[in-house]
Protein backbone atom coordinates (compact mmCIF):
# COMPACT_ATOMS: atom_id res chain seq x y z
CA UNK A 1 0.00 0.00 0.00
CA UNK A 2 1.56 3.18 -1.16
CA UNK A 3 1.66 6.13 1.06
CA UNK A 4 -0.57 8.48 -1.26
CA UNK A 5 -3.19 5.68 -1.27
CA UNK A 6 -4.74 7.06 2.34
CA UNK A 7 -8.09 6.68 3.60
CA UNK A 8 -8.27 10.74 3.31
CA UNK A 9 -7.16 10.35 -0.17
CA UNK A 10 -9.66 7.44 -0.24
CA UNK A 11 -12.44 9.75 0.40
CA UNK A 12 -11.35 12.62 -1.72
CA UNK A 13 -11.59 10.30 -4.94
CA UNK A 14 -14.83 8.87 -3.93
CA UNK A 15 -16.68 12.18 -3.77
CA UNK A 16 -14.89 13.40 -7.07
CA UNK A 17 -16.23 10.37 -8.91
CA UNK A 18 -19.67 10.92 -7.22
CA UNK A 19 -19.57 14.57 -7.97
CA UNK A 20 -18.58 13.98 -11.17
CA UNK A 21 -21.02 10.93 -11.97
CA UNK A 22 -23.48 13.16 -10.63
CA UNK A 23 -22.72 16.46 -12.82
CA UNK A 24 -23.18 14.40 -16.57
CA UNK A 25 -26.96 12.80 -14.57
CA UNK A 26 -27.64 16.38 -13.77
CA UNK A 27 -26.33 17.66 -17.06
CA UNK A 28 -28.26 14.54 -19.11
CA UNK A 29 -31.60 15.88 -17.81
CA UNK A 30 -30.86 19.68 -18.71
CA UNK A 31 -30.33 18.64 -22.14
CA UNK A 32 -33.50 16.78 -22.30
CA UNK A 33 -35.35 19.84 -21.03
CA UNK A 34 -33.81 22.48 -22.93
CA UNK A 35 -34.00 20.78 -26.13
CA UNK A 36 -30.48 19.67 -26.32
CA UNK A 37 -30.92 15.83 -26.61
CA UNK A 38 -30.55 14.74 -29.97
CA UNK A 39 -32.93 11.39 -31.20
CA UNK A 40 -29.47 9.40 -31.51
CA UNK A 41 -28.62 10.16 -27.76
CA UNK A 42 -28.70 6.81 -26.19
CA UNK A 43 -25.64 4.31 -26.15
CA UNK A 44 -22.08 4.60 -25.63
CA UNK A 45 -21.52 7.21 -28.52
CA UNK A 46 -25.30 8.82 -27.31
CA UNK A 47 -22.81 10.32 -24.41
CA UNK A 48 -20.94 12.15 -27.79
CA UNK A 49 -23.76 13.07 -29.87
CA UNK A 50 -25.34 14.62 -26.67
CA UNK A 51 -21.90 16.44 -25.77
CA UNK A 52 -21.82 17.98 -29.09
CA UNK A 53 -24.94 18.56 -29.81
CA UNK A 54 -26.03 20.48 -27.19
CA UNK A 55 -22.33 22.27 -26.99
CA UNK A 56 -22.55 23.21 -30.41
CA UNK A 57 -26.37 24.57 -30.21
CA UNK A 58 -25.34 26.61 -27.34
CA UNK A 59 -22.14 28.25 -29.17
CA UNK A 60 -24.47 28.37 -31.88
CA UNK A 61 -27.32 30.39 -29.87
CA UNK A 62 -26.98 33.39 -32.50
CA UNK A 63 -27.71 31.69 -35.44
CA UNK A 64 -24.26 32.78 -37.08
CA UNK A 65 -23.61 32.23 -40.82
CA UNK A 66 -21.67 29.89 -42.43
CA UNK A 67 -18.70 31.79 -44.44
CA UNK A 68 -19.40 32.51 -47.84
CA UNK A 69 -16.53 33.10 -50.20
CA UNK A 70 -16.19 35.05 -53.53
CA UNK A 71 -17.08 33.40 -57.10
CA UNK A 72 -13.46 32.95 -57.95
CA UNK A 73 -13.41 30.11 -54.69
CA UNK A 74 -15.62 28.13 -56.82
CA UNK A 75 -13.65 24.73 -57.25
CA UNK A 76 -13.80 22.72 -60.69
CA UNK A 77 -14.19 19.59 -59.37
CA UNK A 78 -16.74 19.00 -57.16
CA UNK A 79 -17.25 15.37 -56.67
CA UNK A 80 -20.75 13.71 -56.67
CA UNK A 81 -20.94 10.75 -54.25
CA UNK A 82 -23.43 7.79 -53.35
CA UNK A 83 -26.29 8.12 -55.37
CA UNK A 84 -25.88 10.51 -58.27
CA UNK A 85 -28.92 9.25 -60.83
CA UNK A 86 -31.99 7.61 -59.03
CA UNK A 87 -33.18 4.69 -60.59
CA UNK A 88 -36.74 5.34 -59.78
CA UNK A 89 -38.51 5.19 -63.61
CA UNK A 90 -41.05 8.03 -62.49
CA UNK A 91 -38.03 9.99 -61.90
CA UNK A 92 -35.76 9.27 -65.23
CA UNK A 93 -39.16 10.05 -67.34
CA UNK A 94 -39.49 13.09 -65.64
CA UNK A 95 -36.30 13.90 -65.67
CA UNK A 96 -36.17 14.15 -69.20
CA UNK A 97 -39.36 16.49 -69.37
CA UNK A 98 -36.92 19.01 -67.30
CA UNK A 99 -39.19 17.81 -64.10
CA UNK A 100 -42.38 19.39 -65.06
CA UNK A 101 -44.05 16.78 -63.17
CA UNK A 102 -42.09 17.25 -60.12
CA UNK A 103 -43.93 17.97 -57.11
CA UNK A 104 -42.35 18.76 -53.23
CA UNK A 105 -44.88 17.83 -51.03
CA UNK A 106 -45.27 19.63 -47.19
CA UNK A 107 -47.43 18.28 -44.72
CA UNK A 108 -47.26 16.82 -40.81
CA UNK A 109 -47.70 19.61 -37.90
CA UNK A 110 -48.53 22.20 -40.43
CA UNK A 111 -51.80 24.44 -40.79
CA UNK A 112 -52.05 24.09 -44.80
CA UNK A 113 -50.37 20.87 -46.41
CA UNK A 114 -49.24 22.09 -49.83
CA UNK A 115 -47.65 21.11 -53.06
CA UNK A 116 -44.83 22.97 -54.85
CA UNK A 117 -43.18 22.75 -58.01
CA UNK A 118 -40.47 23.90 -59.46
CA UNK A 119 -41.95 26.66 -60.64
CA UNK A 120 -43.65 27.50 -57.04
CA UNK A 121 -40.41 27.41 -55.85
CA UNK A 122 -38.72 29.73 -57.66
CA UNK A 123 -41.56 32.40 -57.73
CA UNK A 124 -40.07 32.86 -53.78
CA UNK A 125 -38.05 35.50 -52.89
CA UNK A 126 -34.29 33.45 -53.82
CA UNK A 127 -30.98 33.28 -52.00
CA UNK A 128 -27.82 32.67 -53.58
CA UNK A 129 -24.56 31.77 -51.64
CA UNK A 130 -20.70 30.75 -52.40
CA UNK A 131 -20.03 28.14 -49.43
CA UNK A 132 -18.20 24.74 -48.91
CA UNK A 133 -19.25 21.15 -48.84
CA UNK A 134 -17.41 19.04 -46.29
CA UNK A 135 -17.91 15.78 -46.23
CA UNK A 136 -17.23 13.35 -44.04
CA UNK A 137 -15.12 11.52 -45.58
CA UNK A 138 -12.37 14.18 -45.68
CA UNK A 139 -12.95 15.93 -49.26
CA UNK A 140 -14.41 19.57 -49.60
CA UNK A 141 -15.61 21.84 -52.14
CA UNK A 142 -17.40 24.93 -52.75
CA UNK A 143 -19.83 25.73 -54.65
CA UNK A 144 -22.57 28.55 -55.74
CA UNK A 145 -25.99 27.15 -54.54
CA UNK A 146 -28.80 29.53 -55.18
CA UNK A 147 -32.61 28.60 -53.67
CA UNK A 148 -35.38 29.10 -51.27
CA UNK A 149 -34.53 29.43 -47.80
CA UNK A 150 -36.61 26.71 -46.22
CA UNK A 151 -37.89 29.08 -43.82
CA UNK A 152 -40.16 31.28 -46.80
CA UNK A 153 -41.33 27.88 -47.17
CA UNK A 154 -42.23 26.38 -43.81
CA UNK A 155 -43.90 30.12 -43.25
CA UNK A 156 -46.01 29.33 -46.00
CA UNK A 157 -47.26 26.41 -44.80
CA UNK A 158 -47.24 27.77 -40.74
CA UNK A 159 -45.85 25.51 -39.07
CA UNK A 160 -46.98 24.58 -35.34
CA UNK A 161 -44.77 25.87 -32.58
CA UNK A 162 -45.09 22.27 -31.11
CA UNK A 163 -42.45 21.30 -34.32
CA UNK A 164 -39.51 19.76 -32.77
CA UNK A 165 -38.04 18.17 -36.58
CA UNK A 166 -38.14 18.99 -40.33
CA UNK A 167 -38.05 15.33 -42.18
CA UNK A 168 -37.08 14.97 -45.57
CA UNK A 169 -37.72 11.90 -47.78
CA UNK A 170 -35.90 11.85 -50.85
CA UNK A 171 -36.79 10.30 -54.61
CA UNK A 172 -34.35 6.77 -53.97
CA UNK A 173 -36.26 6.65 -49.98
CA UNK A 174 -33.37 7.93 -48.11
CA UNK A 175 -34.52 10.07 -45.21
CA UNK A 176 -32.78 12.13 -42.68
CA UNK A 177 -34.58 15.04 -40.26
CA UNK A 178 -33.39 18.62 -39.15
CA UNK A 179 -33.88 20.46 -36.05
CA UNK A 180 -35.81 23.84 -35.94
CA UNK A 181 -32.26 25.75 -35.42
CA UNK A 182 -30.96 24.50 -38.74
CA UNK A 183 -34.10 24.24 -40.66
CA UNK A 184 -35.09 28.18 -40.04
CA UNK A 185 -31.73 28.82 -40.47
CA UNK A 186 -31.01 31.61 -43.41
CA UNK A 187 -28.36 29.94 -45.18
CA UNK A 188 -30.78 26.75 -45.13
CA UNK A 189 -31.90 26.39 -49.08
CA UNK A 190 -34.56 24.04 -50.72
CA UNK A 191 -32.20 24.82 -53.74
CA UNK A 192 -32.63 24.57 -57.69
CA UNK A 193 -29.26 26.21 -58.77
CA UNK A 194 -25.62 25.56 -58.74
CA UNK A 195 -22.88 27.61 -59.77
CA UNK A 196 -25.48 29.51 -62.18
CA UNK A 197 -26.94 26.85 -63.42
CA UNK A 198 -29.64 24.48 -62.82
CA UNK A 199 -28.88 22.07 -60.20
CA UNK A 200 -27.55 19.08 -62.10
CA UNK A 201 -28.46 16.09 -62.09
CA UNK A 202 -25.24 13.91 -60.14
CA UNK A 203 -25.64 16.88 -57.64
CA UNK A 204 -29.53 16.04 -56.49
CA UNK A 205 -31.58 17.74 -59.37
CA UNK A 206 -34.56 19.29 -59.46
CA UNK A 207 -34.21 20.34 -55.79
CA UNK A 208 -31.52 19.20 -52.85
CA UNK A 209 -30.82 20.96 -49.52
CA UNK A 210 -28.33 22.66 -48.28
CA UNK A 211 -27.47 22.35 -44.57
CA UNK A 212 -24.19 25.08 -44.67
CA UNK A 213 -23.73 24.74 -40.98
CA UNK A 214 -23.54 20.54 -40.92
CA UNK A 215 -21.69 18.11 -42.75
CA UNK A 216 -22.17 16.86 -46.76
CA UNK A 217 -24.49 14.25 -45.83
CA UNK A 218 -26.99 16.20 -44.09
CA UNK A 219 -27.44 17.73 -47.24
CA UNK A 220 -29.95 15.62 -49.00
CA UNK A 221 -29.89 15.20 -52.74
CA UNK A 222 -33.30 14.76 -54.52
CA UNK A 223 -35.81 16.01 -52.31
CA UNK A 224 -39.56 14.18 -53.03
CA UNK A 225 -41.34 15.39 -49.90
CA UNK A 226 -41.18 17.14 -46.39
CA UNK A 227 -42.86 16.27 -42.84
CA UNK A 228 -42.81 18.71 -40.15
CA UNK A 229 -43.39 16.53 -36.69
CA UNK A 230 -42.64 17.02 -32.93
CA UNK A 231 -41.06 13.44 -32.52
CA UNK A 232 -38.62 11.52 -34.48
CA UNK A 233 -40.21 8.71 -32.51
CA UNK A 234 -42.03 7.29 -35.39
CA UNK A 235 -39.33 7.21 -38.13
CA UNK A 236 -37.38 4.30 -38.35
CA UNK A 237 -35.44 3.29 -35.21
CA UNK A 238 -36.58 6.87 -33.57
CA UNK A 239 -33.05 8.12 -33.99
CA UNK A 240 -33.61 10.80 -36.71
CA UNK A 241 -32.40 9.56 -40.04
CA UNK A 242 -31.20 6.73 -41.79
CA UNK A 243 -28.05 7.28 -41.83
CA UNK A 244 -27.82 7.13 -37.74
CA UNK A 245 -28.97 3.61 -38.64
CA UNK A 246 -25.86 2.93 -40.20
CA UNK A 247 -23.52 4.21 -37.60
CA UNK A 248 -23.94 8.25 -39.01
CA UNK A 249 -24.74 11.07 -35.69
CA UNK A 250 -27.94 12.37 -36.70
CA UNK A 251 -26.39 15.75 -36.09
CA UNK A 252 -22.85 16.54 -38.19
CA UNK A 253 -21.95 19.52 -37.31
CA UNK A 254 -18.88 18.52 -36.77
CA UNK B 1 23.48 2.25 -10.02
CA UNK B 2 19.89 1.53 -8.98
CA UNK B 3 19.78 3.01 -5.72
CA UNK B 4 20.13 6.62 -7.97
CA UNK B 5 16.66 5.93 -9.58
CA UNK B 6 14.37 7.32 -6.76
CA UNK B 7 10.71 5.91 -7.11
CA UNK B 8 7.78 8.60 -8.44
CA UNK B 9 4.88 8.36 -6.48
CA UNK B 10 2.01 10.14 -8.00
CA UNK B 11 -0.78 11.09 -6.89
CA UNK B 12 -4.54 9.28 -7.95
CA UNK B 13 -5.68 12.48 -10.20
CA UNK B 14 -2.68 12.31 -12.17
CA UNK B 15 -2.96 8.33 -12.03
CA UNK B 16 -6.61 7.96 -13.23
CA UNK B 17 -6.16 11.15 -15.68
CA UNK B 18 -2.91 9.35 -16.98
CA UNK B 19 -4.78 5.92 -18.07
CA UNK B 20 -8.01 7.62 -19.01
CA UNK B 21 -5.43 9.94 -21.27
CA UNK B 22 -3.77 6.52 -22.57
CA UNK B 23 -7.10 4.50 -23.85
CA UNK B 24 -8.51 7.93 -25.18
CA UNK B 25 -5.14 8.50 -27.00
CA UNK B 26 -5.37 4.96 -28.46
CA UNK B 27 -8.92 5.38 -29.43
CA UNK B 28 -8.15 8.53 -31.20
CA UNK B 29 -5.35 7.11 -33.36
CA UNK B 30 -7.59 4.21 -34.49
CA UNK B 31 -10.00 5.48 -35.19
CA UNK B 32 -8.38 8.85 -36.79
CA UNK B 33 -6.71 6.55 -38.66
CA UNK B 34 -10.36 4.40 -39.82
CA UNK B 35 -11.81 8.11 -40.92
CA UNK B 36 -8.29 8.81 -42.86
CA UNK B 37 -8.99 5.77 -44.43
CA UNK B 38 -12.36 7.49 -46.48
CA UNK B 39 -10.03 9.57 -48.02
CA UNK B 40 -6.16 9.00 -47.80
CA UNK B 41 -5.12 12.58 -49.25
CA UNK B 42 -3.87 15.25 -47.73
CA UNK B 43 -4.27 19.54 -48.99
CA UNK B 44 -3.29 22.65 -48.77
CA UNK B 45 -6.01 25.89 -48.54
CA UNK B 46 -9.60 25.90 -48.04
CA UNK B 47 -10.83 23.08 -50.46
CA UNK B 48 -9.85 19.90 -51.99
CA UNK B 49 -10.68 16.38 -53.22
CA UNK B 50 -10.93 14.03 -56.13
CA UNK B 51 -9.60 15.46 -59.17
CA UNK B 52 -7.28 18.50 -57.03
CA UNK B 53 -3.77 18.39 -56.74
CA UNK B 54 -2.78 16.35 -53.29
CA UNK B 55 0.15 17.79 -51.22
CA UNK B 56 0.60 14.45 -49.89
CA UNK B 57 -1.27 10.93 -51.14
CA UNK B 58 -0.41 8.69 -48.01
CA UNK B 59 0.12 4.51 -48.86
CA UNK B 60 -3.49 3.43 -46.87
CA UNK B 61 -5.78 1.36 -48.19
CA UNK B 62 -9.53 3.18 -49.50
CA UNK B 63 -12.38 2.28 -47.06
CA UNK B 64 -14.73 4.27 -47.37
CA UNK B 65 -17.00 1.95 -44.48
CA UNK B 66 -15.36 2.80 -41.66
CA UNK B 67 -15.71 6.96 -40.82
CA UNK B 68 -19.67 6.06 -39.28
CA UNK B 69 -17.91 4.57 -35.85
CA UNK B 70 -14.67 5.94 -36.73
CA UNK B 71 -16.17 9.68 -36.32
CA UNK B 72 -18.30 8.36 -33.15
CA UNK B 73 -15.14 7.08 -31.31
CA UNK B 74 -12.64 10.01 -32.62
CA UNK B 75 -15.17 12.42 -30.67
CA UNK B 76 -16.35 10.80 -27.64
CA UNK B 77 -12.57 9.83 -27.14
CA UNK B 78 -11.95 13.56 -28.41
CA UNK B 79 -14.36 14.36 -25.22
CA UNK B 80 -12.49 12.40 -22.67
CA UNK B 81 -9.23 14.06 -23.35
CA UNK B 82 -10.75 17.82 -23.20
CA UNK B 83 -12.56 16.87 -19.79
CA UNK B 84 -9.68 15.03 -18.47
CA UNK B 85 -7.24 17.31 -19.65
CA UNK B 86 -9.38 20.44 -17.75
CA UNK B 87 -9.68 18.55 -14.84
CA UNK B 88 -5.53 17.72 -14.81
CA UNK B 89 -4.81 21.55 -15.86
CA UNK B 90 -7.13 22.80 -12.92
CA UNK B 91 -5.26 20.26 -10.45
CA UNK B 92 -1.67 21.11 -12.00
CA UNK B 93 -2.73 24.99 -11.39
CA UNK B 94 -2.76 24.20 -7.15
CA UNK B 95 0.55 21.66 -7.25
CA UNK B 96 2.43 21.45 -10.79
CA UNK B 97 3.08 18.18 -11.15
CA UNK B 98 5.37 19.31 -13.94
CA UNK B 99 7.96 21.36 -10.86
CA UNK B 100 9.33 17.81 -10.24
CA UNK B 101 12.86 17.93 -9.77
CA UNK B 102 13.53 14.52 -11.44
CA UNK B 103 12.49 15.32 -14.93
CA UNK B 104 15.87 16.69 -17.21
CA UNK B 105 15.27 19.86 -18.57
CA UNK B 106 15.42 18.22 -22.19
CA UNK B 107 12.21 15.99 -21.33
CA UNK B 108 10.73 19.44 -19.07
CA UNK B 109 10.46 21.38 -22.00
CA UNK B 110 9.17 18.43 -24.19
CA UNK B 111 6.21 18.37 -21.87
CA UNK B 112 5.75 21.64 -21.65
CA UNK B 113 5.57 21.87 -25.29
CA UNK B 114 2.99 18.77 -25.90
CA UNK B 115 0.84 19.55 -23.06
CA UNK B 116 0.81 23.55 -24.01
CA UNK B 117 1.78 23.83 -27.45
CA UNK B 118 0.91 20.69 -29.76
CA UNK B 119 -2.82 19.64 -28.05
CA UNK B 120 -3.90 23.19 -27.91
CA UNK B 121 -2.89 22.77 -31.94
CA UNK B 122 -4.74 19.48 -32.23
CA UNK B 123 -7.85 20.96 -30.71
CA UNK B 124 -7.83 23.71 -32.62
CA UNK B 125 -7.22 22.30 -35.60
CA UNK B 126 -9.99 19.70 -35.32
CA UNK B 127 -12.26 22.11 -34.30
CA UNK B 128 -11.23 24.32 -37.29
CA UNK B 129 -12.97 21.34 -39.31
CA UNK B 130 -16.41 21.73 -38.03
CA UNK B 131 -18.84 23.65 -39.87
CA UNK B 132 -21.16 24.75 -37.34
CA UNK B 133 -17.54 25.83 -35.35
CA UNK B 134 -16.63 27.71 -38.11
CA UNK B 135 -20.23 29.62 -38.82
CA UNK B 136 -19.64 30.81 -34.80
CA UNK B 137 -15.85 31.15 -34.63
CA UNK B 138 -14.68 31.78 -38.70
CA UNK B 139 -11.24 33.46 -37.50
CA UNK B 140 -10.20 29.54 -36.42
CA UNK B 141 -10.08 28.03 -39.89
CA UNK B 142 -8.98 31.35 -41.60
CA UNK B 143 -5.99 31.10 -38.80
CA UNK B 144 -5.21 28.01 -40.66
CA UNK B 145 -5.21 28.82 -43.87
CA UNK B 146 -8.73 27.14 -45.05
CA UNK B 147 -10.50 24.14 -43.91
CA UNK B 148 -8.02 21.41 -45.56
CA UNK B 149 -5.09 23.11 -44.40
CA UNK B 150 -6.49 22.45 -41.02
CA UNK B 151 -7.11 18.79 -41.99
CA UNK B 152 -3.22 18.57 -42.83
CA UNK B 153 -2.34 20.11 -39.89
CA UNK B 154 -4.25 18.16 -37.88
CA UNK B 155 -3.01 15.03 -39.50
CA UNK B 156 1.00 16.08 -39.27
CA UNK B 157 0.54 17.18 -35.42
CA UNK B 158 -1.46 14.04 -34.83
CA UNK B 159 2.11 12.23 -36.23
CA UNK B 160 4.46 14.43 -33.67
CA UNK B 161 1.96 13.32 -30.74
CA UNK B 162 2.36 9.23 -31.77
CA UNK B 163 6.58 9.92 -32.34
CA UNK B 164 6.04 11.77 -29.14
CA UNK B 165 3.94 8.27 -27.64
CA UNK B 166 7.03 6.64 -28.78
CA UNK B 167 9.83 8.25 -26.63
CA UNK B 168 7.92 8.75 -23.71
CA UNK B 169 7.27 4.83 -23.69
CA UNK B 170 11.50 4.22 -24.62
CA UNK B 171 12.00 6.84 -21.67
CA UNK B 172 9.84 4.83 -19.26
CA UNK B 173 11.61 1.49 -19.95
CA UNK B 174 15.17 2.88 -19.60
CA UNK B 175 14.24 5.06 -16.13
CA UNK B 176 13.68 1.47 -15.12
CA UNK B 177 9.90 0.06 -16.07
CA UNK B 178 9.27 -1.59 -12.83
CA UNK B 179 9.18 1.50 -10.88
CA UNK B 180 7.67 3.62 -13.43
CA UNK B 181 5.06 1.55 -14.01
CA UNK B 182 4.29 0.89 -10.34
CA UNK B 183 4.87 4.89 -9.81
CA UNK B 184 1.82 5.26 -12.35
CA UNK B 185 -0.31 1.95 -11.72
CA UNK B 186 -0.47 1.92 -7.65
CA UNK B 187 1.00 5.29 -6.87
Amino acid sequence: MSRIFTRRGFIKTAAGLTLGASGIGAAAVLANRYGLAPPDGSGLFGVEHTLTYASQRLLLRGQPLAREFGREMISKNFPAINTVLPEDDDYRSDMSGGFRKWRLAIDGMVARPMEFSLDDLRRYPSRTQVTQHVCEQGWSAIAEWTGVPLSLVLDAVGISPQAKFVFFICVDGWWDSLDMADALHPQTLLTYGMNGADLPVPHGAPVRLRVERQIGYKNLKYLSSITVADSAAEWGEGKGSQGAEHGYSWYAGI
Amino acid sequence: MKESRSVIRHTILVRVSHWLNTLAFVALIVSGVAILMAHPRLYWGEAGGAGSPAILELPLPLNLDQSGWGRSLHFLAAWVCVLNGAVYLASGLRTPPLKNKQYGSLQFSTYVAVVFVLFPLMIASGLAMSPAINAAFPWFVNAFGGHQSSRTIHFFIANLLVLFLIVHVIMVYRAGFRERMRGMVTG
